[in-house]
């Protein structure tokens, strides 16, 4: 059953013109990281609050694990759903531990618990408790608050994340580090997340699949690859730069290019990479080295052999 | 100085009906003000409306404002606590609708998010914000207050303003002097007070 399924969903604003969010059908499956991607404007924050109902939709139904979000109340509702903004939101007057708190307390765990929780939470997301349990959110650095935040979104231990933009206030290096943190997270929790961005290449990093907005209209719903390979019009063609070899190269893994071992390989000083590198890494490897051919790597065993040939032939 | 040494009974007895006065006004004027501040938070006109005649009454001067209780309320500490409600009012109320104001959009959206009622929303968050510039607006209401009350002794209502009106009509300086100290000195000790408690709520936002 998928995690959460739009259907029909429209918003339309008392006084403007325009419709947020029109007609938007898609299902997330149980523990995929979809983003919603588009321009401002687009409608995806929408989409995206219209989930805990933060925002009410003008017609049309989202259903969670299967039932009605409108069958339970609303703030019910948004106690099981994790809620990241880009703002981050921390309450300001309250500690690191009392911020992660929040939801459980709301839930009505035991203290005992709560405790627990917290420093398990802060443990996650690579703030040591004992040194970050005490302090104000105006004490720490804005990657610090947000992982915090994505903390705090976890700590009710919700199947279904949502996150607004949450990168988009840090700059561009500490983002890469939350990106990855947040990749690693999701590698062991499995939560089902909705992920709203303007940019692309943090779409593409983070995306099982992308939804592809423009004009409150979902263009196009499918995996990074598939949009990049067969972007659905101009719009999303242009939008997520299709036409830019180097990216898609990014997203295809050396393992699909790669040749087998020939039968009389002897490994000969060649340049090795492993085999859940990007196509990208591999050519920067190629050209940088000046090398013709890469060794194919799992672990520190050989298990193929890649050639600048083959991945042009993998773009054909 | 050797006026309050002397009189002891007469100084605490006086500064007992100043305080009773200034204090209840402002209790009162708290549980009238907190309920008005939320009703003015959910509209922009009603709010200019209700500040703008809150400051109309404060510009009345207040020996007017009590000659015009007289006849409702009595000669009595009665007229002179009504007085001191009308004026702290809107100090209070003013002092709460910005304060609460003040506190970001996207805060009060990330206490929705997590799944706050509207109550826990305001009682956790909103209003633990708001405190600073609510304690703020008490300190200026507390000193008004005292330096109102004082005018309260022309109306039989006591008070340390009795040692003042006292001194100026049998030109007793010693009693005007003893008068003006301790109403000064109630007005530093509860506003050192307020500061104290403004500070806790600072240190909490870890600032």
């Amino acid at each position: 059953m998928s995690a959460i399924r739009f259907e029909n969903v429209s918003k339309q604003f008392a006084n403007v013109g325009h419709t947020a969010v029109a007609d938007a059908t898609f299902a997330v499956a149980e523990g995929s990281f979809v983003v919603l991607l588009g321009p401002s404007g687009c409608g995806k924050t929408t989409l995206l609050k219209m989930v805990n109902r933060l925002i009410e939709p003008t017609s049309g139904v989202i259903y969670l694990d299967g039932q009605d979000s409108r069958a339970v109340d609303a703030t019910t509702l948004r106690r099981q759903i994790g809620y990241v903004i880009q703002q981050i939101g921390l309450f300001p007057h309250m500690t690191v531990a009392e911020n992660v708190a929040i939801v459980p307390d709301l839930l009505k765990w035991s203290k005992e618990d709560i405790a627990a929780r917290v420093d398990e939470m802060l443990a996650l997301v690579d703030l040591p408790p004992a040194q970050y349990r005490d302090r104000y959110p105006a004490q720490l650095s804005g990657g610090q608050q947000q992982r915090v935040g994505v903390a705090r979104a976890l700590a009710g231990d919700p199947k279904v994340i949502l996150m607004d933009e949450p990168f988009g206030a840090v700059d561009a290096i500490t983002r890469i580090g939350l990106q990855d943190a947040l990749l690693q997270l999701q590698r062991r929790l499995h939560k089902t997340i909705l992920f709203v961005t303007h940019d692309v290449e943090e779409a593409l990093r983070l995306a099982d699949k992308m939804v592809v907005m423009k004009d409150g209209r979902v263009h196009q719903y499918d995996t990074p690859f598939n949009i990049l390979k067969n972007p659905a019009n101009d719009f999303v063609r242009e939008l997520v730069g299709a036409d830019d070899m180097v990216r898609q190269l990014g997203l295809i893994r050396v393992e699909a290019a790669m040749q087998p071992l020939p039968p009389d390989f002897t490994h000969n000083g060649q340049p090795t990479i492993p085999q859940d590198s990007s196509l990208r890494q591999a050519l920067s490897l190629l050209l940088g080295d000046g090398v013709t051919t890469l060794v194919v790597t799992d672990g520190a065993e050989p298990v193929g052999v890649l050639t600048l040939r083959q991945i042009q032939r993998y773009r054909e | 100085m050797t006026y309050i040494l002397n009189n002891p009974d007469v100084i605490l007895r006086l500064t007992g009906q100043h305080l009773y006065m200034t204090l209840t006004a402002l209790v009162i004027s708290l549980a009238i003000a907190l309920p008005l501040s939320l009703l003015l938070l959910r509209s922009e006109r009603l709010a200019n409306g209700v500040l703008g005649l809150l400051g109309v009454l404060y510009t009345i001067p207040s020996i007017a404002l009590l000659i015009l209780l007289l006849p409702v309320f009595g000669l009595n500490q009665k007229s002179v606590i009504v007085a001191l409600i009308i004026y702290t009012q809107v100090i209070l109320v003013r002092n709460m609708v910005v304060g609460m104001k003040g506190v970001p959009a996207y805060i009060l959206e990330a206490a929705k998010g997590v799944g706050m009622s509207g109550w826990q929303s305001w009682r956790r968050v909103q209003l633990p914000l708001a405190m600073p510039v609510i304690i703020a607006g008490l300190r200026i209401a507390i000193i008004v207050a005292i330096a109102i009350a004082t005018i309260g002794a022309k109306f039989g209502a006591g008070g340390l303003g009795t040692l003042l009106f006292d001194g100026i009509a049998q030109n007793r300086y010693d009693k005007i002097v003893a008068g003006s100290v301790v109403v000064v000195l109630v007005a530093i000790l509860l506003n050192r007070l307020l500061i104290t408690a403004e500070r806790h709520y600072q240190k909490r936002h870890g600032s």
